[in-house]
């Protein structure tokens, strides 16, 4: 057998399935790539609820793809007017809600799959802050869930353009103008964006190009790499202890189970309670309270007529904040310049966490007050700034003058960086309790 | 090997002020929104009488469709509100003979832009557009329709309170006579030919069909939806025993 796999072949039990099993086996790692992967891939036993949110994130990129790829049937990708003075984009969108049987639930669960998407992987993300998730040998497997969050806002950026409202065009304007703030390439480097010199028909064209095509393509290799990648070095634990290190004569650890049946059986736990909560928002509040669907977003693009506000949607606020945060001109470099470093680096910053954090224990757990105490302040700060990113500049919180939004936005994108830029420091001094040889039942 | 005693208890304290600091955060935007924007008087909800949203469908036709369409919205649509196609034929379509057609305006877009200095919009998503934290699309609309004063600094000669200088002029002044503002409030000059009671009912009735208008489903939604919650819920019960069953040998 020329296989260097671990894992025996399938041997055929004489039925005709059996033998065609066997035929594909011989040609194709089909055995050893479900062992390895689902059927003998050996997680730690004491998941918790925080562990839900990986399973649950390519549920619904599953879903936003096959709900996509019936959008697509009925979208028309054109910033002209029609027949009745609609846009065509516009209209297309009318037609899947009010013509194409069963539209408007594709499209509802589309539009909110998107903010279902962010909420999953930014829980996801939380939790491996929580637990240390990141900390070596895992590292890869942070830096490419990093960059599938790069990704996905992009993926998100660009499918808002598409419905083609008053949002959706001012959106991409306020966001690409941003680019024009880079010196010396800014200008061109925004034209070639928009290919035209305002947003128009051919940037909505290549955005839907990039939104159906480019952006999942790649989505997809990364979503594979960061699996990849997790099963290479196995699954962290909320007690961040390597279950690998105790094993018994067959190398398989003390502390593990296979993923199937024990992590599919309670995923679907999982799956079946992130759906109910999915419906009520589907079937009962589709536009989310104005934050999955902002209503201005109900009138079409009108080149002519901007609205008074402008807001992103919700998960791109607390990375906007950050970006209205920057006011000052640093070597004569206008502050929109420097607001855009913010809001690239204030979603870079976290691929350098596995570097940054020297902390001995990787579980919160088992972590000392300094870092529950900034992290807490970090979360809160997080959220903060989110909330501000939906209103306009100069709000004031409860209408109190002294808690300006501005401001409270500056505090919390410095410590924000603050929180990452530190890190070696306080994290090598935190008071760590001792940390178990195996994992605990919690 | 050590089990740490009480370190379960600190996570659950975590986990318990962590709770209260995302409640917290999540009650700001439910107190800032008490603040400010202008003042929506609420619209009645229509939606359960197809008398009134039949009395809506008509006064749009004969007051809204010379200038804006529906256009999202197809003529035989409208038995869902319980006409027929006959009743639908003979009292509504006035724009086009065919029921599959939407319901368009009379009037060319070129023609409606040098009159009133703007194309009137296409009403299909009006009542969603409008919604605002002041208030709903509906209650916009309800106001909207109410608060037209005379104003002859405009070139219509009409102007209205939560939109300053509209283009379209009061088309129901008729109904509801002329209104001047004083800069506090707004007073009738002049009665209409219904009582403020009646015009009331009728704008009412109007603002419901539109927002019928703006997502024709939405009752089919609501009646799906806690069929898909209920099949969840019996589908959880089951995935839960499941899950256990599996795992009552793991230790």
């Amino acid at each position: 057998m020329s296989s260097n796999s671990q894992y025996e072949k399938y041997k055929s039990d004489g039925s005709l399935l059996g033998a065609l099993l066997e035929w594909v086996d011989v040609r194709f790692p089909a055995t050893a790539l479900w062992r390895s992967q689902v059927g003998e891939y050996y997680a730690p036993k004491n998941f918790n609820f925080w562990y839900f949110f990986g399973s649950l994130a390519l549920m619904v990129l599953v879903m936003q793809i096959v709900t996509g790829i019936f959008l697509v049937m009925h979208y028309k990708p054109d910033g002209s007017l029609d027949a009745n003075g609609i846009r065509v984009a516009f209209a297309s969108i009318n037609y899947i809600m009010y013509d194409v049987p069963w539209g408007w639930l594709i499209r509802y669960m589309h539009s909110t799959g998107a903010s279902a998407f962010f909420i999953v992987v930014y829980l996801h993300m939380f939790r491996g802050i929580l637990y240390g998730s990141y900390r070596k040998p895992r590292e890869l497997v942070w830096v490419l869930g990093v960059l599938i969050f790069l990704c996905l806002m992009a993926e998100a950026f660009m499918g808002y353009l598409l419905p083609w409202g008053q949002m959706s065009f001012w959106g991409a304007q306020v966001i690409i103008n941003l680019f024009s703030a880079i010196p010396l390439v800014g200008e061109p480097l925004s034209v070639w964006i928009r290919g035209d010199v305002n947003i128009g028909d051919a940037t909505l064209n290549r955005f839907f190009s990039f939104h159906v095509i480019a952006v999942p393509l790649v989505l997809l290799g990364l979503v594979a790499a960061h699996l990849i990648a997790l099963h290479e070095v196995g699954s962290n634990n909320p007690d961040g202890v390597e279950i690998g290190k105790h094993t018994n004569e067959k190398g398989i650890p003390l502390d593990g189970i296979p993923f199937h049946p024990y992590y599919t059986v309670k995923d679907i736990v999982g799956v079946v309670v992130f759906l109910a909560l999915f419906s009520i928002v589907v079937f009962f509040v589709p536009e989310g309270g104005g934050y999955f669907l902002e209503y201005n977003n109900f009138f079409q693009a009108d080149p002519m007529k901007t609205p008074p506000h402008i807001a992103p949607v919700w998960y791109f606020t607390p990375f906007y904040s950050m970006l209205r945060a920057m006011v000052w001109n640093f070597f004569w470099v206008e502050a929109k310049f420097w607001g855009v470093v913010a809001m690239g680096a204030g979603v870079v910053i976290l691929a350098f966490l596995p570097w940054l954090d020297r902390a001995p224990a990787k579980s919160i757990r088992y972590r000392g007050p300094i870092f529950k105490t900034l992290l807490a302040i970090f979360v809160f700060g997080f959220l903060i700034l989110g909330f501000l990113g939906t209103k306009v500049p100069g709000y004031k919180i409860f209408g109190v003058s002294w808690l300006d939004g501005d401001i409270i936005a500056q505090i919390f994108t410095v410590y924000y960086f603050l929180f990452f830029l530190t890190m070696p420091l306080w994290s090598k001094i935190d008071k760590c309790k001792p940390v178990p040889e195996r994992v605990t039942w919690k | 090997m050590q089990t740490c005693t009480g370190k379960g208890d600190l996570e659950m304290n975590m986990l318990r002020n962590l709770k209260s600091l995302l409640a917290a955060v999540l009650f700001v935007p439910a107190l800032a929104f008490a603040e400010g924007g202008v003042h929506l008087d609420p619209a009645p909800d229509v939606s359960n009488d197809p008398a009134a949203l039949q009395n809506g469908v008509q006064l749009f036709v004969n007051y809204c469709q010379g200038c804006h369409s529906l256009s999202s919205i197809r003529y035989n649509r409208l038995q869902e509100l319980g006409l027929t196609e006959q009743q639908i034929a003979d009292n509504l379509m006035f724009t086009t003979d065919k029921i599959g057609e939407p319901m368009l305006n009379a009037m060319k877009s070129e023609e409606a832009k040098k009159w009133f200095g703007a194309v009137p919009p296409d009403l299909s998503l009006v009542a969603r557009a409008r919604a605002s934290e002041s208030g709903t699309g509906a209650d916009w609309l309800y106001t909207y329709l109410r608060t037209f004063y005379r104003d002859e600094t405009r070139p219509t000669g009409w102007n209205n309170l939560v939109f300053d200088k509209v283009g379209m002029p009061h088309i129901f002044y008729e109904l509801q006579g002329i209104q001047e503002f004083d800069g506090h409030e707004l007073k009738s000059v002049k009665g209409g030919k219904l009582s403020p009671e009646e015009y009331d009912k009728a704008v009412a009735d109007l603002v419901g069909f539109l927002v019928w208008a703006g997502e024709p489903q939405a009752k089919l939604r609501k009646t799906l939806g806690v069929w898909v919650l209920l099949f969840l819920a019996v589908l959880g019960v089951f995935a839960y025993l499941l899950k256990k069953e599996y795992w009552k040998d793991v230790h």
